[in-house]
């Protein structure tokens, strides 16, 4: 399941099958990240506290929790996005389909193409509509039929009926929610395994967010998507499974959604949940 | 009763105060209307004497006649003047606006805070340096450097004097073009690396065309000093003006030249100076560049509104 998704093998996937897996019990899909006693340090501090998590293929995967509980952290381990901050130390392993990528033959460049991310902030290249989302199949060389492909993308990311007449125009000249849409379809063009949200929806108002939130559950039929959330009612309707991170950068509990939000074990993560806590 | 009359007298608008205030705000207004005044008067006295200028000599005359020789031979074609302006100019820009724009890439993108912290200053130095000393290095080290290479150079050339007017416009492409990549907000280069760019590629495809009002800036405003300036390519190019040759770019490199702001030195260095159109000249020729900066610099403020982005 772990194949490195071309497009024509994808399509083939969404074709054949994928109905299926999606509709398949949960612990029936297969684990495509799994985290081994993960511990991230910025400088002596302690971000996140052994987390060990495992995300199945095609599960919406959902991360909440207090500001500060290491959730957004935990998100920019995936893909190695930390890399970026000096004083950031990262130990344990983070496999993706069995592969450590802190190994030290593993280049982030190449992981980031297989698992792409979406930020809080909608952050457009100032570039027309068309060069945004064709600039990941352009550095990566894509090909083919470019065009074809930033349509299909538009058309994933439910931009398409909005921007068709308009893509040489600014991605900046977009609405906020229009923008972040414009981001995903950007995330979504090279065809990556993963999509990593951060808040993809906490800078937009309610409507933006909404139809936000329709796209991921569109999106999960062919992509994994995992995303960090502080609303929980988010959380709730868009995830097939919650991970709850409390303060100390822990991994309380993490199940199926439904059971975290009606039946948790833990009486901290009610408390959370149930707004007592956070 | 008596806090009372104490607000009210805190509450009372003070004379001398409010005579101050005025005072401070004319003063500054005096000094943003002087440099109006200034420029005012540079354009009158310079077109004041141009006009008069161009009523002896015809401007057809001067803006196509390919001699200039004002004290010789009273030919006043500005062409080879220009001529030599242009070779200046634009070798001198195709040395500094690439390397100037990597300097800069380096500056914003690549450094450390360590290698920032000496090469920022480094560069400021360098646009510190006074142009006649610019004009040395060329005649001194430059010529005879290149003259192992290229016999044919001549002493005085327009290949040293674009090599130094190129460097001492470096500093100025590098730190306003760093201004500009630096303020190009982190979280598109984020978005970059989230794609799986690597540096070279955000650096490159992102940080440098989001900047772009800010580049073209930085060049037109080099472009405008290799043009007007003067010290250093009087010193390496020399005094004699030379229509361009064709095909062979390079003698025009080799030979030596003169640019618009040499000639108006030599004729303001001439011995006498009368109130004919030898000294009027000067006038023209200051009007000419003074009109081909203002155009670059319009140009300048064009682009830099055609590519700014409000990110």
């Amino acid at each position: 399941m772990s194949e490195s998704g071309t497009s024509p093998k994808i399509q083939t996937t969404i074709e054949t099958g994928d109905e299926d897996r999606r509709d398949a019990p949960l612990d029936a899909r297969e684990t495509v990240i799994e985290t081994r006693d993960l511990d991230v340090y910025y400088g002596n501090e302690q971000a996140l506290d052994g987390v060990s998590m495992e995300i199945n293929e095609h599960d919406v995967t959902a991360l909440i929790g207090p500001s500060g509980c290491g959730k957004s952290t935990f998100l920019r381990c995936i893909n190695r996005m930390n890399d970026m901050i000096d004083v950031c130390r990262v130990e344990g392993d983070v496999e993706f389909a069995g592969k450590n990528v802190y190994d030290d033959d593993v280049d982030p460049v190449a992981l980031r193409r297989k698992i792409g991310i979406v930020f809080q902030k909608p952050n457009p290249f100032p570039k027309s509509i068309r060069d945004n989302v064709a600039y990941g199949l352009k550095i990566q060389g894509y090909d083919g039929d470019v065009d074809e492909r930033v349509e299909e993308s538009l058309k994933r990311a439910a931009l398409w009926d909005e921007v068709s007449g308009q893509l040489d125009s600014s991605g900046l000249e977009l609405s906020g929610g229009q923008q972040q849409r414009l981001c995903i379809a950007r995330a979504i063009a090279p065809d990556p395994e993963v999509i990593l949200m951060d808040e993809p929806t906490s800078a937009l108002d309610p409507v933006a967010a909404s139809k936000i939130e329709d796209l991921i559950d569109d999106l999960a039929e062919e992509y994994t998507v995992i995303i960090v959330t502080h609303n929980m009612q988010q959380a709730a309707r868009i995830s097939d499974r919650t991970a709850v991170f409390l303060t100390g950068g822990q991994l309380v509990e993490y199940d199926d959604t439904a059971k975290i939000f009606e039946d948790p074990e833990e009486q901290r993560v009610e408390d959370y949940i149930t707004g007592k806590f956070g | 009763m008596s806090s009372e009359s104490n607000e009210t007298a805190s509450l009372q608008r003070s004379g001398f105060v409010v005579r101050k205030e005025r005072l401070y705000g004319r003063l500054i207004a005096a000094c943003a209307v002087l440099t109006i005044v200034v420029t005012v008067g540079i354009i009158l006295a310079l077109s004041g004497r141009a006009l008069s200028f161009w009523s002896q000599i015809s401007p057809i005359a001067y803006f196509t006649g390919t001699s200039w020789s004002p004290v010789i031979a009273q030919n006043y074609g500005v062409l080879p003047l220009i001529s030599g302006t242009l070779i200046v100019t634009v070798c001198s820009a195709v040395i500094a606006l690439p390397i100037g724009l990597a300097a800069a890439v380096y500056l914003s993108e690549y450094a450390s805070d360590k290698a920032r912290s000496i090469l920022k200053p480094s560069l400021e130095i360098l646009a510190g340096v006074p142009t006649v000393i610019y004009g040395y290095m060329a005649l001194v080290y430059i010529t005879p450097a290149f003259k192992g290479v290229f016999p044919s150079l001549r002493t005085f050339n327009a290949l040293s004097a674009s090599i130094v007017v190129g460097i001492m416009i470096i500093p100025m492409v590098s730190s306003i073009s760093e201004d500009a990549l630096s303020a190009v907000p982190d979280s598109l280069r984020q978005g970059g690396y989230g794609l799986g760019s690597t540096k070279f590629d955000v650096s490159t495809k992102i940080v440098v065309p989001s900047a772009t009002s800010g580049i073209v800036a930085s060049y037109v405003l080099a472009i405008s000093r290799a043009i007007g300036e003067t010290m250093a390519v009087t010193m390496a190019m020399g005094m004699s003006p030379q229509m361009p040759y064709f095909p062979d770019l390079f003698r025009n490199l080799a030979e030596s030249g003169q640019t618009i702001t040499a000639a108006m030195v030599q004729i303001a260095n001439a011995d006498s100076l009368g109130t004919g159109p030898t000294y009027e000249a000067m006038f023209a020729l200051g009007m000419t560049l003074f009109a081909i900066t203002l155009t670059m610099n319009v140009f300048a403020e064009l682009v830099r509104r055609r590519f700014r982005e409000e990110y």
